[in-house]
């Protein structure tokens, strides 16, 4: 949101200043307002617990946190874009949070690791490019909205299903 | 530019008013009278487009062109005949209870709303917007598969959700290194995310940008597309939904995915002068055939079973427009044609075939021909026509892609016929007795709506026989603009 804003106050385009005023509506407050409320209504603060253990998973983390920089590197410097440097965070990000939705065994981590991997896809559009067009940019929010409702949803069902979040009891279906 | 008002204007009516009306009885007449007036509205912009050519509409932002014009109508169509057979499917599943009034409610409008975001992908000219629309149709297809709200169809949709939602945000990236790479040529203003635009300039974008971008985009839509490493969700969200919706997934949103696939590829080589976009279209669509007919045999679910076998054909159209030229890019049109009608039919005969036997183990379904001959003959000739036997139009186009392989890439083509021999086996085997032979199958208090059936296999079948000049034209004129 900020880098965003940064490019629209240093390059003088408008439409940077509503995306910008989106995001803030959108990530900032409503979002994190809704998964709130259904984490506490779900009772499950605090249960990380992920698939591998946590020295391995930093190992890993770093490992791809160089190959998305190794492989920004050349195109960032093609880029006309003030931001152009953050490009290999933004891919960073959202290799990370592709890890994160791996290797967590419970259903809101990987919720969680949608949206920041949204967020750093949103990332890379401002810091490669002055921002995508406006009716893009507002259909994206609408996706990434109407997609967190759903899930939010899901959680629900899925918990009155199964009686748990842990999605490893939903891996009936496959071949055998 | 009215006629595109109405094509895409009265699905999206049509998911307000059964928002609101779609839990009452009269909500399935209802669904079936928005999709005849989108056939009708598509009708009408084909002819349009065939009298005056390409069109543009609304600042550049739709464009039709002979490439999608076929799609609208093949998309308004199969949505039209699902329609119909969705009546006395969802009757059914009515009086079975697995439908209440309002997961009837939100089946329908969903339905509407999927067939816009589809028409939307389809007519845009804006990359940008097809990602939304497609991103839009995963999260209405999301709601379609688990409305049956049960562990496993909750399983289908989560997987679907996950998968499709990391896979079609790796091509938001692509076309987020895409924009980078117009925009130091177009400029911002230019609307430098307008497919004509890109398609104009794309010898002079930056090829280091846009093989990234290129990989980006092709494992985003090519896991839309049920390619094989991504493949995982496809088969369990067509087992676990409605048969309606198995009938849509595989006749339309897989088109539509391959059809983002194919406006991606023309802009990549026109950038690189180089066969890569063919080349990972090769490999991954010749691995999809070949690990889709080995899981064809392992399967005893009836709809996971076709759902492999979407797989498989929609691997072959892959590698079809891999190959490129105007045969191929031909071949691969139609196999989308036929396979998508033929497919969908098939849909419809099994959807009848698993109501009446209350299951969809194909162990259980025996003797359809006893009791319902229609139903049985409907899917003894729709597998026939999948599986490539020759009046049919898949025939056709494996002939053309079978021998344009032998020419181009005369290595893949022992795999292929090893690929559609498996498969052959593995369907033929599983179909022959559920169709004849003894019988436990009850009739059903309400007639299966056989008319979608025949009529998707009657136009296979002419497509296999006669294909009608227009359509011939349309197809040589999309081929050509493919290159390849």
């Amino acid at each position: 949101m900020a880098a965003t804003l940064l490019v629209g106050y240093a390059t003088q385009q408008p439409h940077l200043y509503i995306s910008a005023g989106i995001t803030l509506l959108l990530k900032v407050i409503v979002i994190p307002l809704l998964l709130h409320r259904v984490i506490t209504r779900l009772d499950v603060r605090w249960d990380v617990e992920t698939l591998i253990n946590i020295p391995m998973t930093m190992i890993i983390g770093i490992a791809l946190v160089i190959f998305a920089f190794n492989l920004a590197l050349p195109i960032s410097k093609l880029s006309v874009s003030l931001a152009r440097g953050t490009l290999g965070i933004a891919l960073a990000c959202v290799l990370l949070s592709f890890m994160m939705m791996i290797t967590r065994s419970k259903a809101v981590p990987q919720v969680i690791g949608f949206l920041s991997m949204e967020n750093g896809l949103f990332f890379a559009a401002t810091s490669a490019t002055y921002g995508m067009p406006m009716v893009v940019e507002l259909g994206i929010a609408l996706d990434v909205l109407v997609g967190i409702l759903i899930l939010g949803v899901f959680l629900f069902h899925i918990r009155e299903q199964f009686d748990s979040l842990d999605i490893s009891h939903l891996e009936k279906l496959k071949e055998d | 530019m009215a006629t595109l008002f109405f094509v895409l204007g009265i699905p999206l009516l049509g998911s307000v008013v059964l928002a609101l009306s779609g839990h009452r009885d009269a909500g399935r007449e209802i669904n079936v009278a928005f999709s005849l007036g989108t056939f009708v509205a598509t009708c009408a912009l084909t002819t349009e487009v065939i009298a005056g050519g390409p069109l543009f509409a609304w600042n550049r932002e739709f464009y039709i062109d002979p490439l999608n014009v076929f799609l609208v109508t093949l998309t308004a169509f199969v949505g039209l005949t699902t329609a119909i057979f969705s009546r006395p499917y969802m009757r059914v599943e009515r009086d079975h209870g697995k439908m209440t009034p309002n997961r009837m409610r939100l089946y329908h409008s969903m339905y509407q709303l999927f067939s816009f975001t589809m028409l939307i992908a389809l007519t845009t000219n804006n990359l940008g917007i097809l990602w939304v629309a497609m991103e839009a149709a995963t999260l209405t297809t999301v709601l379609l598969v688990s409305v049956y709200r049960t562990p496993a169809s909750l399983e289908a949709a989560w997987k679907y959700f996950i998968l499709c939602g990391v896979g079609i945000a790796q091509a938001l990236f692509g076309t987020v290194l895409l924009y980078m790479a117009a925009e130091k040529v177009i400029g911002t203003e230019g609307g430098a995310l307008l497919w004509t635009n890109l398609d104009a300039v794309k010898a002079q974008l930056d090829p280091a940008i846009i093989t990234l971008a290129f990989a980006f985009l092709f494992i985003g839509y090519g896991t839309k597309v049920g390619l094989v490493p991504m493949h995982n969700w496809l088969p369990d969200a067509h087992a676990e939904g409605p048969t309606p919706v198995s009938a849509v997934l595989s006749g339309l949103l897989l088109n539509v995915a391959v059809y983002a696939l194919l406006r991606c590829k023309v802009l990549t080589d026109g950038a690189l002068h180089s066969q890569l976009a063919g080349q990972l279209m090769i490999a991954f669509g010749l691995l999809s055939v070949v690990v889709a007919a080995f899981f064809l045999s392992r399967q005893k679910d009836v709809k996971r079973m076709f759902a492999y076998s979407s797989i498989e054909h929609m691997g072959l159209i892959t590698f079809a427009f891999g190959i490129g030229g105007p045969i191929a890019n031909y071949a691969g049109l139609l196999h989308m044609t036929v396979h998508s009608l033929i497919k969908s039919g098939i849909f419809f005969a099994v959807g009848h075939a698993t109501q009446k036997a209350g299951t969809q183990n194909m162990a259980d379904i025996r003797g359809l021909i006893k009791v319902s001959p229609t139903v049985g003959w409907g899917l003894m000739l729709g597998s026939l026509a999948i599986l490539g036997m020759p009046p049919f139009g898949v025939f056709a186009s494996e002939f053309l892609i079978l021998t344009t392989a032998m020419r181009e890439q005369p290595w893949a083509t022992p795999f292929l016929l090893l690929a559609l021999g498996v498969a052959f086996a593995a369907v033929f085997s599983r179909v022959q007795p559920m169709v004849f032979g003894e019988t436990s199958v009850r009739p059903l208090a309400h007639p299966p709506a056989l008319l979608p059936v025949f009529a998707h296999l009657g136009l296979g079948l002419m497509l296999g026989l006669y294909i009608p000049p227009y359509l011939d034209d349309w197809y040589r004129q999309a081929a050509r603009m493919m290159g390849g």
